[in-house]
């Protein structure tokens, strides 16, 4: 077997607390559709029979229940849960599940939808035996408006420095502008190497990771490493360059420069394989080189190689923030040539429902409602004279007679009184908004969860 | 349209056969002799096969209009990929579902085929006229599609008929029952060439393959894709990484039951050696690999356990690998030290692995010499062997091709490596090598080639076009200060590009061959392949 999928579907969230603190991000609606099912649909198309999920009891229980879920997906899944509280990081969680792990992994994070040729990703990690191979894409402008958001835009989260090299496909220096204090630090070893290199800061890290085995072996050594992306992404890149193990200075004794000295020389040792010298001559026969102007050989003699592939088009989202949520919403139905509205809806001959809407299975939408540029979800019931605008309605909302919904994010079992006027506002889950209630620009959500911040 | 007349020809040509095979029982008849056994089994044989060949020229052509739609929809945009995906196998499961219906029925033709042709060779035997308008008519018609032959004609390779409609659909139908995806052409082929495959780097060959690889081997995946973009090249190189992945796969490989373990594994190669092929042309040494491979794995005997076997196999290929390109490579390099003498200037060609075995190998043993390295766009492969030689600390020249006939004075001998010997001692090595030949001989500058015996091969070549390959068009592609000027060479549909791989060069500019049997003429290259066949 080539490559085993993992899917980490135990994120909480954090971002975007008003959506997820009564559904879990792995089941919010998108396209009414739930998240998880579109990294799920990605890895069904491109070939792969069987995807270890690891998420908590409660996503488990609903990828037992939910028919969408049971019927469109025919992947094998092997659900692992975690608890929730355990707060572990996405390496633990490989780590967790070191046993299962028997060949190189494909880590894709519940929140990617992207139409994405995989093979790009993977025929780096292939053709050159890397030890990482990434997806990263361009970042898009939201242009939609979002609500509850006061004043301009911030500058956004922070930016990723990637480095790559002339090629554009191995990756040289990553690093986030959190962890960097003054300025942007890099080594002579890497500038010795690769003296063309191009820093880019307008990339979407698409967390899609092609990890070699010998990476789950290192982790379950090193304890430390909780994150992917935080921790092990940003040293198995500075490791392409580090000084090997016969060069590391003997006179340095200490516990830990000890328990590291270990941790690199397992992550060399695991990384090299049977039918080395034949791999080896082969590649010394061979007239090929991957940079030209010093006299080292391929790949400067470095066992451990990091690619990344850089989409130039086509869609790549990461659901995390609520802007990401609503563009995601804006542009995902266009993909997937679903009928815009579900057989099972109930909608009345006078209601109006735009081509660019879509509308879930088992709603209600009666006479003289108008519906343009929204998604409705599952079960909601939208009574007489209602107009709704821009605007993403989640499964099981009641909107009352004759409100005016426009640019909002309505979420799961809230209940709009009837009259209501809500422009840009954020409706939390199973909210009431009074009837005959104007507001704008707010975010509407319940005690207990503001508690919880 | 070219089918309905390629399908009138040879019905016209089947009509006229009949009537030849009327004229002669007719006349048989006359001269009163009875219709012996053999004719009369000869005619109702010929009855089949016209039927049968009338079937399949009906089927075919419903086939070849699947096998558009499919092709068709398989390279369209990653972006479209899904609908793609879901259009695709259906008419691909409508062919495959035919295809192993016309499978059976060339099978039987074949057995037919061959039992006419002893019968009708015993009759033509008696009847000089009848021979000769048989071999007439068997010209005309296709030499596969017909039965009507005398001798049995060589089959041309598939991969130097690629505009032979009927070979695309053999190929596309053999794939298909493979189940490995077939790669399509790219860009405007030159007329000389158009018979070739011309692939493009854009379409990886892993496009169509399910991740993770399940059909084929991962290990074969990874190497075809090694091949196409070019980080295993070089004829040394590409057999050591295919032995290397045979190794993995006879590692990996566990009999089916009730199945032989000879007979199996040959059966599993196939579709690897034509996922190979599409994604890079085999190499005459490949070629030769596979073909010992393949003898080693059916004479394993069948009460050898599995683990035995596999054993055995390992063995075997790393005795291969040991005895034919690296104890080789040591006994040519002793051989060419003689003759590289102090003072002396050589002239390489691109990077051989073997020349640049050599060449080291005399640097340690204290010879005085220097190299001049030539090199070629758009591969420029002279850089890498340039970087080689200076690493070990020998003094370099570099110059490109186009300044040869300008430092060739300066020159006392000429190394040149090979991708093959042919069987009339021509020379196919790297497009250029003959161009340096040429010219060295016009300079009268002794031309050396270095070879290992496993690269010789039986195929027979006098020009360049016939067999070639033809690499990615774009690569000669060159921006140079932000401009570039055929970045729409498709556009412009008077312009072709042209990235040839190989060239033959003729013996009478070679002046000795090394190989590790020793220094040898180029006209003694058959009887070598002699010598090889009956050692084996």
């Amino acid at each position: 077997m080539e490559l085993q999928a993992v899917l980490m579907a135990a994120g909480g969230g954090s971002r975007m607390m008003d959506l997820t603190y009564n559904t879990p991000k792995p089941l919010l609606p998108v396209g009414n559709r739930p998240l998880i099912w579109y990294p799920l649909n990605l890895l069904e198309r491109v070939g792969f029979e069987e995807v270890i999920v690891i998420t908590t009891k409660e996503v488990q229980k609903a990828l037992s229940t939910d028919q969408r879920l049971k019927t469109d997906v025919k992947l094998r899944l092997d659900v692992v849960c975690i608890q929730e509280e355990a707060d572990m990081g996405t390496a633990d969680a490989l780590r967790h599940i070191q046993q299962k792990i028997k060949t190189d992994i494909l880590v894709v994070s519940c929140d990617l939808i992207t139409d994405v040729a995989l093979h790009e990703v993977v025929d780096l990690f292939r053709a050159h035996s890397a030890t990482l191979s990434i997806l990263m894409s361009k970042v898009h402008e939201f242009t939609e408006t979002v609500p509850g958001q006061k004043g301009k835009k911030k500058a956004g989260e922070q930016r990723d420095f990637v480095g790559v090299d002339v090629t554009g496909k191995r990756l040289l220096f990553m690093a986030n502008e959190a962890d960097l204090d003054e300025g942007l630090v890099l080594r002579k070893s890497i500038m010795r190497k690769h003296p063309r290199m191009l820093i880019k800061t307008g990339l979407l890290d698409g967390h899609l990771y092609c990890l070699k085995r010998s990476v789950v072996d290192f982790l379950v050594h090193n304890k430390c490493v909780t994150s992917i992306r935080g921790e092990l992404v940003p040293y198995l890149v500075r490791k392409q360059f580090s000084k090997s193990l016969n060069s590391q200075n003997a006179t340095e004794d200490s516990e830990k420069n000890q328990k590291q000295q270990d941790a690199h020389h397992n992550l060399e040792l695991l990384s090299t394989s049977k039918d080395e010298a034949l791999l080896q001559l082969a590649r010394e026969r061979s007239c090929w080189n991957d940079h030209r102007g010093d006299m080292s050989e391929a790949y400067h003699g470095g066992k451990l190689r990091c690619y990344v592939h850089i989409m130039e088009e086509g869609m790549c989202y990461r659901v995390n923030t609520l802007a990401a949520y609503i563009e995601a919403n804006r542009v995902v139905p266009k993909l997937f040539e679903d009928p815009p509205i579900h057989p099972a809806a109930v909608v009345s001959e006078r209601s109006l429902v735009g081509s660019d809407s879509i509308i879930g299975p088992l709603c209600q939408i009666s006479d003289k409602t108008s519906i343009k540029r929204s998604n409705v979800g599952t079960s909601t019931t939208i009574k007489e004279k209602v107009k709704i605008t821009n605007s993403i309605i989640m499964n099981g909302v009641t909107i009352e007679e004759g409100c005016n919904i426009q640019g909002s994010v309505i979420c799961n079992n809230a209940v709009i009184g009837r009259g209501a006027d809500i422009k840009y506002c954020l409706v939390g889950s199973g909210q009431h908004v009074e009837p005959e209630a104007e507001r704008t620009n707010e975010v509407i959500v319940g005690s207990d969860q503001l508690m919880e911040i | 349209m070219a089918d309905s007349d390629g399908r009138q020809v040879v019905s016209i040509n089947h009509s006229t056969e009949e009537d030849v095979k009327l004229q002669e029982v007719v006349q048989a008849k006359c001269e009163g002799k009875e219709l012996t056994k053999e004719e009369k089994q000869r005619l109702r044989k010929e009855k089949k096969q016209h039927k049968k060949n009338k079937k399949d020229d009906r089927g075919p052509p419903e086939k070849e209009k699947e096998k558009e739609k499919a092709s068709v929809l398989a390279p369209s945009k990653p972006a479209t990929q899904s609908p793609a995906h879901k259009a695709a196998p259906v008419p691909v499961n409508a062919s495959a579902s035919e295809s192993p219906v016309a499978a059976e029925k060339p099978a039987k033709s074949k057995a037919e085929q061959r039992a006419e042709r002893r019968a009708r060779q015993d009759t033509e035997r008696a009847s000089k006229q009848g021979k000769k308008e048989g071999g007439q008519q068997s010209a005309s018609s296709k030499p596969k599609a017909t039965p009507n032959e005398l001798q049995p004609v060589k089959r041309l390779p598939e991969h130097i008929q690629v505009d032979d409609p009927a070979a695309l659909k053999k190929l596309a139908k053999k794939l298909e029952r493979q189940q490995v995806p077939l790669r399509s052409d790219y860009g405007y082929k030159v007329s000389l060439f158009s018979h070739l495959h011309q692939y493009s780097r854009k379409n990886p060959p892993t496009q169509q393959i399910s991740i993770p690889a399940t059909v084929i081997h991962p290990s074969i995946v990874r190497l075809g894709l090694q091949y196409s973009q070019g980080i295993i090249a070089g004829s040394n190189a590409r057999s050591v990484a295919l032995l290397h992945a045979f190794k993995q796969v006879i590692q990996d490989y566990s009999t089916p039951p009730n199945e032989e373990l000879s007979r199996d594994l040959v059966n599993k190669l196939s579709p690897y050696i034509s996922f190979l092929s599409q994604c890079r042309p085999l190499s005459a040494s490949m070629g030769n690999a596979i073909k010992y491979i393949k003898k080693e794995i059916s004479n394993i005997p069948s009460q050898c356990k599995e683990e035995e076997a596999k054993r055995r196999l390992q063995e075997c290929i790393d005795s291969y690998i040991n005895e034919k390109i690296i104890l080789a490579s040591e006994a040519i390099s002793k051989y060419a030290i003689e003759k590289i003498s102090d003072g002396d200037v050589i002239l390489v060609y691109g990077c051989s692995s073997l020349v640049n075995h050599i060449l080291c190998e005399a640097f340690e043993k204290q010879r005085k010499f220097r190299v001049i390295v030539v090199d070629s766009r758009p591969r420029l492969e002279g850089r890498e062997a340039l970087r080689r030689l200076v690493k070990k600390g020998i003094r370099c020249t570099y110059v490109l091709i186009s300044a040869l006939s300008y430092i060739l004075p300066e020159v006392s001998k000429v190394f040149l490596g090979a991708h093959a010997l042919l069987a009339n001692g021509y020379v196919m090595s790297r497009v250029g090598t003959s161009q340096i030949a040429l010219v060295a001989k016009a300079y009268n500058v002794p031309v050396l080639v270095c070879c290992e015996t496993y690269k010789f091969c039986e195929r027979v070549q006098t020009d360049s076009f016939e067999s070639n390959e033809l690499d990615d068009p774009d690569d000669l592609i060159v921006t140079r200060n932000g401009k570039t000027h055929l970045e729409n060479w498709q556009t412009v549909k008077s312009l072709g590009l042209l990235n040839l791989v190989y060239d033959v060069t003729p013996p009478d500019f070679v002046d000795l061959v090394i190989t590790d049997l020793g220094m040898i003429p180029c006209t003694s290259v058959p009887v070598v392949l002699r010598v090889k066949n009956v050692d084996q």
